[in-house]
């Protein structure tokens, strides 16, 4: 059984008025558990509306959110529920931060699940060690972390409700590359160490290209594509069409091909290229 | 929920009303405002509820948008309303019950206060309405300048009014976002006693708090980098200009003041 499974899902905002938009339309997506999900697509194409049903924070217009086979939308404390089992990471989450020291703000997602002192401090620990945060900050106020430290404040607080779903809105938005690896290593990591189910929502192909397992491509509301990052990045034209690019090595790639040496087209991480490249060799390295 | 706030809204358009400059709105708002607390009877009443329909029919403004605006005062109107029905008791008896009683001069009186209210406040939503938000601070701004003469900071108000009318739309959709990620964690903003849901806005209001101040700084560097320095010597890319409808505007404005004191000699 999938862990999540939409049905016909549709939201239209603002119903009823002149400003009604549809933002997503007859949605039908099933992720199973433990699997790696990238979610791309452009502004305004559906993706930050679809993830916040998964957690319902958004009702649907029309259709259903199922996590393990039960609607959660079907009584209040199922709802309830669903916030706890899906971790969602807003876009720029640590402007959220609100408490006096890092602790209490990691701390705060289990605290409203009623858990025990102990339990909590448990989850707290274990959720900065997830994300590379020393017990050194746990004192500090998080408003005078830096911008890297903040986010990773942000995002174990969410990982310390032990959400069996992750989802991550963005997470890289606005840090220097080697806070974007980290940050990504963080997740891969929790995964690892958890089994649980991620979808990472990002318009930056080499990050999703690299550690998904499968792409989603949302386009105008609706699915476009769905499929391993080989078969989806092999599709440039309508990638193209859709206006989103493809990473740099698949790019290297076609043009290889269109030179005449017989590069598979779906490669898309830099060692999957330079291995498809040695092979062609012969297999004999330089 | 936060995003169906009308204050301050303001529906574009290229109407009569829409083109008047802001100045000569605000004082006949005012001068509207007077004229509704010197009426007395149904004709007077009469008279300037015919005045703001005919205003708001040159406007265009859907009737609903001012329901819509009026909605939040239900319950002041209803509570008004109430208390005067109940409290005179000069005039003839209608009806009485127990301690309860209503007379002509209270139901007459509750109908007034209510339509008294409901114009005041219909009146200034089609200011706002149908005045651009800078056009309106630039108007106050104008009609306020001869209190510079008392050194007062005149142009430093209307900037921050300007900035603060700016950045409610901002503040909301920020608010929103913050709800959204603190309910991701488990906030509850809907249940509760009334000291527990007091208690669970502090992780929006700090976060919305945070962010405001960091705004303003960030806006006042934006400022200074494009030499922003105060109001002194500053020139206007739009000049406020009154024209021949804006005098008219405000003499039949006035003539509704006139009108009013009229009417208080005729009885119906």
């Amino acid at each position: 059984m999938p862990t999540i499974k939409t049905q016909a899902l549709t939201h239209i905002y603002s119903s009823g008025t002149p400003f009604k938009s549809v933002a997503i339309s007859n949605v039908n997506v099933e992720i199973a558990q433990g699997e790696f999900v990238g979610l791309i697509g452009h502004t305004g194409s559906g993706k930050s509306t679809f993830v916040q049903h998964l957690n319902g924070l958004l009702e649907p217009s029309s259709g259903s959110v199922l996590l393990d086979g039960v609607d959660i939308n079907s009584s209040k404390r199922l709802k309830a529920q669903a916030r706890f089992s899906v971790g969602l990471v807003f876009q720029y989450p640590e402007y959220q931060l609100f408490e006096e020291t890092v602790y209490k703000d990691i701390a705060f997602g289990p605290k409203n699940m009623k858990l025990g002192k102990q339990e909590i401090d448990e989850r707290v620990r274990e959720a900065a060690g997830f994300v590379g945060l020393p017990e050194s900050v746990f004192e500090r106020s998080p408003l005078e972390l830096s911008g890297g430290q903040k986010r990773r404040v942000a995002i174990a607080g969410v990982i310390a409700m032990r959400p069996s779903v992750l989802v991550l809105d963005e997470p890289t938005a606005g840090l220097d590359p080697d806070g974007c690896r980290s940050i990504l290593k963080n997740i891969t990591d929790y995964r690892d160490a958890t089994g649980a189910t991620i979808i990472l929502v990002s318009h930056s192909m080499e990050d999703v290209a690299r550690i998904a397992d499968r792409l989603i491509v949302f386009h105008g509301g609706s699915v476009a594509m769905d499929g391993t990052p080989g078969e989806v990045f092999s599709r440039t034209e309508e990638l193209g069409r859709i206006g989103l690019g493809i990473p740099l090595a698949t790019e290297l790639a076609l043009r290889l091909r269109e030179l005449g040496t017989q590069v598979p087209a779906s490669c898309y991480t830099v060692s999957q290229l330079y291995d498809a490249i040695i092979s062609l060799r012969g297999g004999a390295s330089c | 929920m936060l995003k169906d706030i009308t204050l301050g809204q303001y529906f574009p358009g290229n109407s009569l009303i829409h083109r008047l400059d802001p100045r000569s709105k605000i004082l006949a708002v005012l001068i509207y405002i007077v004229a509704l607390f010197l009426a007395k009877n149904a004709l007077s009443y009469a008279l300037l509820a015919a005045a703001l329909l005919v205003c708001v029919a040159i406007s265009r403004v859907k009737p609903a948008a001012l329901f819509k605006g009026l909605k939040p005062l239900l319950f002041i109107v209803v509570f008004t309303a109430l208390l005067n029905l109940f409290y005179i008791r000069t005039g003839e008896v209608l009806f009485s019950w127990w301690k309860l009683v209503i007379t002509v001069d209270g139901v007459q009186t509750a109908i007034f206060m209510v339509l008294r209210i409901v114009l005041l406040v219909s009146s200034t939503f089609m200011l706002t309405y149908t005045t651009a938000p800078m056009a309106l601070t630039d108007g106050l701004e104008s009609l306020l300048s001869p209190l510079k003469a008392f050194h007062a900071p005149v142009h430093e108000f209307a900037m921050m009014m300007s900035i603060a009318m700016r950045f409610i739309p901002t503040l909301v959709e920020e608010a929103d976002k913050i709800m959204n990620a603190q309910k991701a964690r488990g906030a509850d903003f809907e249940n509760g006693r009334l000291t527990e849901r007091a208690k669970a806005l502090l992780p929006l209001l700090i976060p919305l708090f945070v962010s405001a101040f960091r705004r303003a700084d960030e806006l006042a560097v934006a400022m200074e980098s494009r030499c922003y320095h105060g109001g002194e010597g500053r020139t206007r890319l739009k000049q406020l200009k009154m024209a021949a409808c804006d005098w008219l505007f405000l003499l039949l404005s006035s003539a509704l003041v006139v009108g009013v004191i009229l009417l208080k000699r005729v009885t119906l």
